[in-house]
């Protein structure tokens, strides 16, 4: 029987639904024409949804007999997964009105994605989790190709979803081995089983389960499918895929490990560490090369991951608190980077990805190369930027949990990441210009651009507020 | 002034006029930046008039506590050696901006917001008293420093813009693990309580090595020097100034504030370590800048074995030491300043660098001559001019130590004269053998008013220093007690209360009694 505390505890999914299914009415019968009415709706769900957030914790933690989890943790991720998904409803318009492609459908995607995304972060069991996943999962398939003329966006879509399935099939796998093993789907019920200690059969699983996950946040060496699909997804969906679903991916694979898996963290902890070496060393490396600013954007984000597990891999609140955080200021970050890229046209309004064709932009567009350089050097972890305090943060539970050689490899290797980050600098600021951009860029896109600045120039004076929140989102998982 | 939180003023002037001069044309961002320069130079005049010298006070004036970062907080406040410090920053930093005046003529706005958000970040270094907030001053200003080099900078300005921002970052993170480490360890992130905290020596070594790497790099000791001259050559004439006259005193202060008073122990077990790289820095650096034809790869080469004299002083763990690396840091700041400005002078003049282009420039520019052989003198440390006081007390600090060491470094004198007389003569001297060179302009009016202020201030600090030397005896008194029982055993056993015997020694007690006398009058 369904009380109505659990109803309310998953307020904001029913909202999201709701309008969602609506919404899918009025494009079916209202035909494209409403496309531009469908995406304001769609945000304004979204933001419903997101005021709904605060009566969800209010019914205590468990819902539907403990499938749901309704707690600091979830609303937390789900605040930053429904502002991530409304930015990148708001940044489409200007994109695809070059091409007349601009459909409902876009934003009632980035809905259904955002309901999947919402039950990821408040699973409290296997099955909900991958139900969460696949929904999230199946509409981004759909929108990576969503523009359907294009070769490179099709493309997207497939590689995307091929490897997506495969990725689920191995956590599948992965879950029902944990679930032969421990005799449970409840992360409560895996976590009394591997407390008198892990077996093989549930380490087998436990690798699997986190294979899959890794896969989700794309990291090394699962990261494979991420550069083509960030290249070849229209830049709105991009923005979108390394924003809102890191996060809600970051969120699940956090809360697997500390609730499920959190007897066995010994045996996980190593992998975390080896994945968030590997993803900061691969990111970094492999992004020097690139010509293409939103493959580049790829590695940066595989990059990012890595740093964001850091603070995972030290295994207490405060690490937890920190990879919270870091995903905050990094959803922060990339919206604005992806509102500048989403601002490189050509003078006839066609957009361009080359590297190269940023050159000398300092001299032509001072405030868009601002913004770029602002959060380039965020990202590269350059103080007083924002984006330091995030590696910072994980760094330092990193050494708090006594793990300071890990500490130390990671922000060495943060160095190298700091060369390609400084290269767009140098092509912006340093070089003569090339070709010029059209003269300014979209009101939307230059609010977005503006707000993510402001927030990383003077974010320090946030940190009361956001140190506050994720310590009490991390406290809740423990 | 009790409360008055000047020193955050003196980091809002420039921020405000940083911010305003991207906004305006060139002539506007000019006069903001010289005004606002000038503000802060007056503001920091009436801090050390305000500043409480007795030594009987508190040890940490002018402080500020705003707990408003989470984590860390705005906690400001100095004591005299910072002070100095931020003296030299607001002194020069009018004059880089009238430097640039005429030299700069692409995106001045930028470029002056750029010069006022370094200086913004250059007394945030001296006046931080949180860990954090320091770590945060100390790597920011790699941004503007990046864009002044990568911008404004010569032929070959991103391959140095690019390895003065890695090296110094890499040399600065693992500095920032080190802090993580000591901040769970103590507690507290409070500058003056990390500095009388005991850590382990064991963990001391690993922590001190931590932030060597950092100061290492950002002083820069051999033989992580090589960003220096790269840096150095390409930078426009201000940029130079301010990265030969305070970005590199930012190490010295590192090592005063923080490498000594937190690691003592681990301090005086690794001095071997730095008085070998300072020997090595003191004879090679200056053999380089021997056979340099660049005058500013020259000059940053002599830069580099100055500042080697700072190191050994700073490690020689004594009074006269400390003292003598904090006189070398002021002089060779505003010495340093000044041949950057002399050499940008007739560099802008006739757009070389290359020595062998110039020749008998004493003739057709006798203003000039006479104010660059003032800097060259000031620079090979003759008596009277700022850099032998400190390199005297330098060097007398280290032959308590280590009377080796003290043999080998006080050959950086004389090779010092050797390379900047040399210098002298190639440029000033000879024969005219060009004829451009021999038609260029005497000083200009503008020029003389950047290089008179640097003259009479170094001649100041070498006729009078205990006007430099009294805001920071007490700090460097207590440092010393701080260092005292780790304090490496010299090897020079000298016999306090016998009688002096002439020549070093009496030198020194003359020196330490000229001021005395003066201030009888």
């Amino acid at each position: 029987m369904i009380d109505s505390a659990s109803l309310l505890a998953v307020l904001p999914e029913l909202i999201l639904t709701a309008g969602g299914l609506i919404l899918l009415m009025v494009a079916a019968f209202g035909g494209d024409g409403t496309a531009r009415i469908v995406n304001a709706l769609s945000v304004l769900t979204l933001i419903v949804a997101g005021v709904a957030l605060s009566s969800t914790i209010a019914h205590g933690p468990d819902a539907f007999d403990g499938l749901v989890r309704a707690d600091a943790f979830s609303v937390y991720a789900k605040a930053l997964i429904y502002g991530a998904a409304a930015v990148a409803i708001l940044l489409a318009p200007r994109f695809f009105s070059t091409d007349s492609a601009l459909r409902p459908e876009y934003p009632i995607l980035i809905l259904f994605a955002a309901i999947g995304m919402g039950m990821m972060v408040s699973a409290g069991d296997m099955l909900t989790l991958y139900v969460g996943l696949e929904m999230n999962s199946l509409a981004s398939y759909v929108l990576a190709s969503f523009m359907r003329q294009d070769g490179r966006s099709s493309e997207a879509g497939l590689k995307y979803f091929v490897l997506g399935s495969l990725a689920s099939g191995i956590l599948l796998y992965g879950i029902s081995l944990l679930y032969g093993f421990t005799g449970s789907t409840a992360f409560d019920g895996i976590a009394v089983a591997l407390g008198d200690g892990v077996g093989k059969g549930e380490l087998f699983g436990l690798v699997f389960v986190l294979a899959g996950l890794a896969f989700k946040i794309s990291a090394v060496p699962f990261h494979m499918w991420t550069p083509d699909v960030y290249e070849g997804a229209p830049t709105p969906v991009t923005t979108f895929f390394a924003s809102a679903p890191k996060v809600a991916a970051m969120g699940l694979t956090v809360r697997v490990a500390i609730e499920a898996l959190g007897p066995a963290g010994m045996d996980w902890q190593q992998i975390v560490i080896f994945v968030a070496l590997a993803s900061i060393l691969f990111g970094a490396v492999a992004a020097i090369g690139q010509s293409n600013i939103k493959r580049l954007m790829a590695y940066s984000s595989i990059n990012n991951v890595g740093f964001a597990l850091i603070g995972l891999a030290a295994g207490t609140p405060a690490g937890v608190a920190a990879t919270m955080s870091y995903m905050a200021i990094y959803v922060v970050m990339t919206i604005g980077a992806f509102a500048c890229i989403l601002q490189m046209r050509d003078a006839d309004g066609k957009p361009v990805e080359t590297i190269a064709s940023l050159a000398g932009l300092s001299q032509s567009r001072k405030g868009l190369a601002a913004g770029f350089a602002i959060f380039m050097f965020s990202m590269a972890g350059i103080p007083p930027l924002f984006g330091f305090w995030a590696k910072f943060l994980v760094f330092d539970a990193a050494v708090a949990s006594g793990l300071t050689a890990l500490a130390a490899f990671g922000i060495a290797a943060s160095v190298i990441g700091a060369f390609y980050y400084l290269k767009i600098i140098k092509t912006i600021y340093f070089d003569e210009p090339t070709g010029a951009y059209e003269a300014k860029g979209g009101a939307v896109e230059n609010i977005v651009l503006t707000a993510c600045a402001v927030v990383i120039v003077m974010g320090y004076l946030l940190n009361p507020l956001l140190d506050q929140a994720s310590a009490a989102a991390a406290a809740s998982l423990f | 002034m009790d409360g008055f939180p000047i020193l955050s003023l003196m980091m809002a002037v420039p921020m405000a006029g940083a911010i305003a001069c991207l906004f305006v044309g060139a002539n506007s961002a000019r006069w903001i930046a010289l005004i606002a320069t000038l503000v802060d130079f007056v503001l920091g005049m009436a801090l050390w008039a305000q500043f409480d010298q007795s030594g009987s006070g508190a040890q940490w004036q002018f402080q500020e506590y705003a707990p408003i970062f989470g984590k860390f907080a705005w906690a400001l406040g100095i004591d005299g050696i910072a002070l100095m410090l931020i003296a030299l920053t607001v002194f020069l930093m009018p004059i880089c901006i009238g430097a640039s005046w005429n030299a700069i003529q692409k995106r001045v706005g930028e470029y002056m917001a750029a010069f006022l958000f370094m200086e913004v970040l250059m007394i945030g270094v001296f006046t931080a008293q949180d860990l954090y907030l320091f770590y945060i001053m100390f790597e920011a200003g790699l941004i503007p420093m990046y864009l002044i080099i990568g911008i404004w900078g010569g032929a070959d300005r991103i391959y140095a813009s690019y390895k003065f921002f890695l090296y110094t970052l890499f040399g600065s993170v693992l500095m920032l693990i080190a802090m993580m480490w000591m901040v769970h360890e103590a507690g507290t992130t409070d500058i003056p309580v990390l500095m009388a905290y005991n850590f382990d020596p064991h963990i001391q070594t690993w922590l001190f090595l931590a932030f060597f790497a950092s100061f290492a790099v950002k002083m820069p000791m051999w033989p992580v020097h090589t960003w220096l001259p790269d840096a150095h050559v390409q930078a426009p004439t201000a940029g130079s100034v301010i990265l030969a006259g305070v970005l590199l005193k930012m190490g010295g202060y590192g090592f005063i504030r923080f490498s000594l008073p937190m690691f003592p122990e681990a301090s005086a077990q690794l001095a071997p370590l730095v008085w070998g790289l300072s020997m090595v820095a003191v004879v090679y650096t200056s053999l380089v800048a021997l056979v340099q034809s660049d005058m500013k790869k020259l000059i940053a080469y002599s830069s580099v074995a100055h500042m080697a004299i700072v190191t050994v002083g700073l490690f020689a763990f004594n009074q006269a030491g400390i003292e003598g690396a904090m006189m070398v840091m002021l002089g060779h700041g505003l010495v340093a300043g000044a041949l950057f400005l002399c050499v940008g002078v007739i560099y802008d003049r006739l757009h070389t660098r290359e020595i062998a282009r110039y020749g008998g420039l004493s003739i057709n520019m006798p203003r000039y001559a006479m104010l660059f052989l003032f800097f060259t003198m000031a620079s090979v440390g003759l008596p009277g001019t700022s850099n032998f006081v400190g390199e005297f007390l330098s060097l007398m600090g280290i032959y308590q130590a280590s009377s080796w060491v003290a043999l080998i470094c006080t050959t950086g004198i004389i090779l010092g004269a050797a390379y900047m007389l040399y210098l002298y003569r190639r440029i000033c001297y000879g024969e005219q053998v060009n004829a451009d060179a021999a038609a260029m302009p005497d000083l200009s009016g503008r020029e003389i008013w950047l290089l008179a202020p640097i003259a009479a201030v170094v001649l100041w600090m070498g006729v009078y220093p205990e006007s430099f030397l009294k805001p920071m005896r007490p700090d460097i008194h207590a440092l010393e007690a701080r260092l005292a029982p780790a304090a490496p055993a010299g090897d020079s056993k000298i016999k306090m209360g016998a009688p002096k015997p002439a020549g070093e020694a009496h030198e020194g007690a003359h020196h330490e009694e000229a001021p005395a006398h003066g201030e009888a009058h």
